[in-house]
């Protein structure tokens, strides 16, 4: 079981590293607007690949994502705006500071929140969101109200990140990190435990884990990613809204998530890149690119349950079954 | 800050709650009935303004327009339920995502349609002027929304507590499985019911049109607040919904008034509280 395990693992994991090699070398070689939509999709893919370890892989739909990613892009726009710090080596600190800071408001948050289950998950996290949204709106003399902070420029250090391709390698530097410790975790006995959760809360009770501790850990480490996806958004844009942790851009994650495919960490990303290029690509080339948005979104919900990454899966089942079906009409022409 | 103030917020507030009160009151229902987060509500309430509108461009008749809208509103909840979200079965996630995906459908149908301009709905002459109570200037606009709101709860509170179809509805919201067992026809009645959310949402967008403005991004707006009330108020109750109602409305008027750095956040700080404490809301049945 655990060998097929591996070898079913080592394909698609090969098939990841490739992908991401080839991005490596291909994207710099195009023009800047599409060096900016990569580096965008990765910043914000950690954001979603944090959001389905809770979604995926623990069966928490959190509407709240934003929050984390809205605490991280607001520490490092007013650390920089403000103190100057963040803008040469102490960056790094930036880094570590946003990842704590995530971390510890997922760990404030989920006092609330984990106890919570299935709709009534998705309203208080809806509801969490919304309380670090009204802050950033209206605490006017912290984050600027509606009109947010500018950041200014970019960290320098050695390296001078307003470049557009060093800053992309650095985004993708911290996506391919984020993506293998998240792949570390689900592949852990913590990781298989929240699985366990996912399928049955009752039982994994039962077996004696304390689930509550264990999807807490989990909001927790979510939140801390999410935080480090804001410091890299918010040197990404180079501005930091309240439009950072509104409520649908925590919808947004979501749908990426779903989009994507459930509990792959994969599908987050892919979800990700197919949702940014859709709309900041298509809404340059046509008007009504938001139907072609709106469109995809129901129709995956609709058809493609478990998103993009689930159609070999969905081709496959489909064979089997019309094999069986020709199989059977044979067999019951043959009688 | 005299007593005036004290009165004049509080009327405000009281007013801003009825109008809630038409949006949350239809959302609870459908989260009471169906369980569903329907976070295309908003879109309901923005498109109710819009067609208000267009009602009033053509006909130039405010009057009409409210019943125009509200109905060809409730139409496409109707649909939205009985097309796509049936099918879908007792799936909370995706039902959210679905209701999101509608979202961005109406967002960008409207934009096209009626373009990205903030619009305002001018409501009869004879509502534009104010009244004076007790030495206080009341705009009698605001009034007539309080009114609205008291007549609707009342005929909604009849409906739900005298008519069969109500206690249907009541015996959906406790139990959809024992209603269906025996003979309650759940699934007319989560039709019925989402027409009826949208019905109202989309009344509330005519008469909020007045004072808020018709313009993109208010269904997103307006969404979390209805959500707020809902779950102060508790989810699937009509009582709730109109206290809830009351308590964000002032919450809002007097956050915005005395703290305004810190108005939202008490205004959702305690949602999160009560949905950590008592996730069935203050008047939720158990």
């Amino acid at each position: 079981m655990s060998a097929t395990g591996m070898t079913s693992q080592r394909i698609p994991v090969a098939i990841v590293v490739a992908v991401l090699v080839l991005v490596a070398i291909v994207v710099p070689l195009t023009g800047s607007f599409v060096i900016l939509l990569a580096t965008r999709a990765l910043a914000f893919s950690i954001l979603a690949m944090s959001l389905d370890i809770l979604l995926g892989y623990t069966g928490l739909a959190s509407l709240g994502q934003a929050a984390y990613l809205g605490v991280g892009a607001y520490l490092t726009a007013i650390l920089a705006a403000r103190y100057h710090i963040g803008l040469g080596w102490d960056f790094w600190l930036v880094v570590v500071l946003g990842m704590l800071l995530g971390a510890a408001l997922a760990a404030f948050f989920g006092l609330f929140a984990i106890r919570a289950t299935g709709v009534y998950f998705l309203m208080i996290t809806l509801a969490l969101g919304q309380c670090v949204w009204g802050l950033a709106y209206r605490w006017n003399s912290l984050t600027g109200g509606d009109n947010g902070i500018n950041l200014g420029s970019r960290p320098r250090f050695g390296i001078d990140l307003a470049d557009e391709v060093t800053f992309f390698y650095l985004v993708l530097g911290f996506f391919a990190v984020a993506m293998l410790s998240m792949y570390v975790l689900v592949r852990s006995p913590f990781g298989r435990s929240l699985v366990g959760i996912r399928e049955r809360e009752l039982r994994m009770k039962i077996l004696g884990y304390n689930t509550w501790l264990h999807k807490y850990v989990a909001f927790v480490i979510a939140g801390g990613f999410g935080g480090l996806a804001g410091v890299l958004w918010a040197h990404t844009t180079g501005i930091v809204s309240p439009d950072t942790v509104v409520l649908t851009t925590s919808v947004d994650a979501l749908l990426m998530v779903v989009l994507g495919g459930a509990g792959t960490l994969v599908g987050g990303a892919l979800g990700a890149a197919i949702v940014i290029a859709l709309r900041e690509y298509l809404s340059t080339v046509v008007p009504w690119w938001q139907y072609v948005l709106g469109a995809v979104y129901v129709l995956t919900i609709l058809y493609l349950p478990n998103g993009v990454m689930g159609i070999p899966a969905l081709i496959r089942q489909r064979r089997a079954a019309l094999g069986k079906r020709d199989a059977s009409g044979l067999a019951s022409a043959s009688s | 800050m005299g007593a005036q103030f004290w009165l004049i917020q509080a009327f405000n507030g009281i007013s801003y709650g009825a109008l809630l009160f038409l949006v949350a009151s239809g959302l609870s229902l459908i989260f009471g009935v169906m369980r569903i987060v329907n976070l295309a509500h908003g879109s309901y309430f923005l498109l109710g303004g819009y067609v208000a509108l267009s009602v009033i461009n053509t006909t130039g008749s405010w009057a009409l327009a409210l019943p125009v809208a509200a109905l060809a509103i409730a139409v496409v909840g109707l649909l939205m339920e009985r097309v796509f979200l049936r099918v879908l079965g007792f799936d909370p996630l995706r039902q959210v995502l679905l209701t999101v995906g509608f979202a961005f459908l109406f967002q960008q149908a409207a934009l096209d349609i009626w373009g990205g301009n903030n619009m305002d709905i001018n409501p009869p002459a004879a509502l534009t002027q104010s009244v004076v109570v007790g030495g206080l200037h009341l705009p009698l606009y605001r009034v007539f929304m309080i009114a609205m709101a008291a007549a609707i709860g009342l005929a909604l509170w009849l409906a739900m507590e005298k008519t069969r179809m109500g206690a249907a509805v009541r015996a959906t919201v406790d139990d959809a499985q024992m209603a269906r067992g025996i003979g309650i026809d759940t699934a007319r009645i989560s039709m019925l019911i989402f027409a009826l959310g949208a019905f109202l949402a989309a009344l509330g967008g005519v008469i909020g049109g007045a004072f808020l403005g018709v313009y993109p991004g208010l269904d997103f707006e307006i969404l979390p607040l209805a959500f707020a009330v809902v779950i102060i108020g508790g989810m699937g109750s009509l009582t709730g919904a109109a206290i809830g109602a009351l308590l964000v409305g002032l919450a809002d008027n007097f956050g915005k008034a005395l703290f305004p750095e810190v108005s939202y956040f008490t205004l959702y700080a305690p949602m999160v509280l009560i949905l950590a404490v008592k996730p069935t809301g203050l008047f939720g049945r158990e």
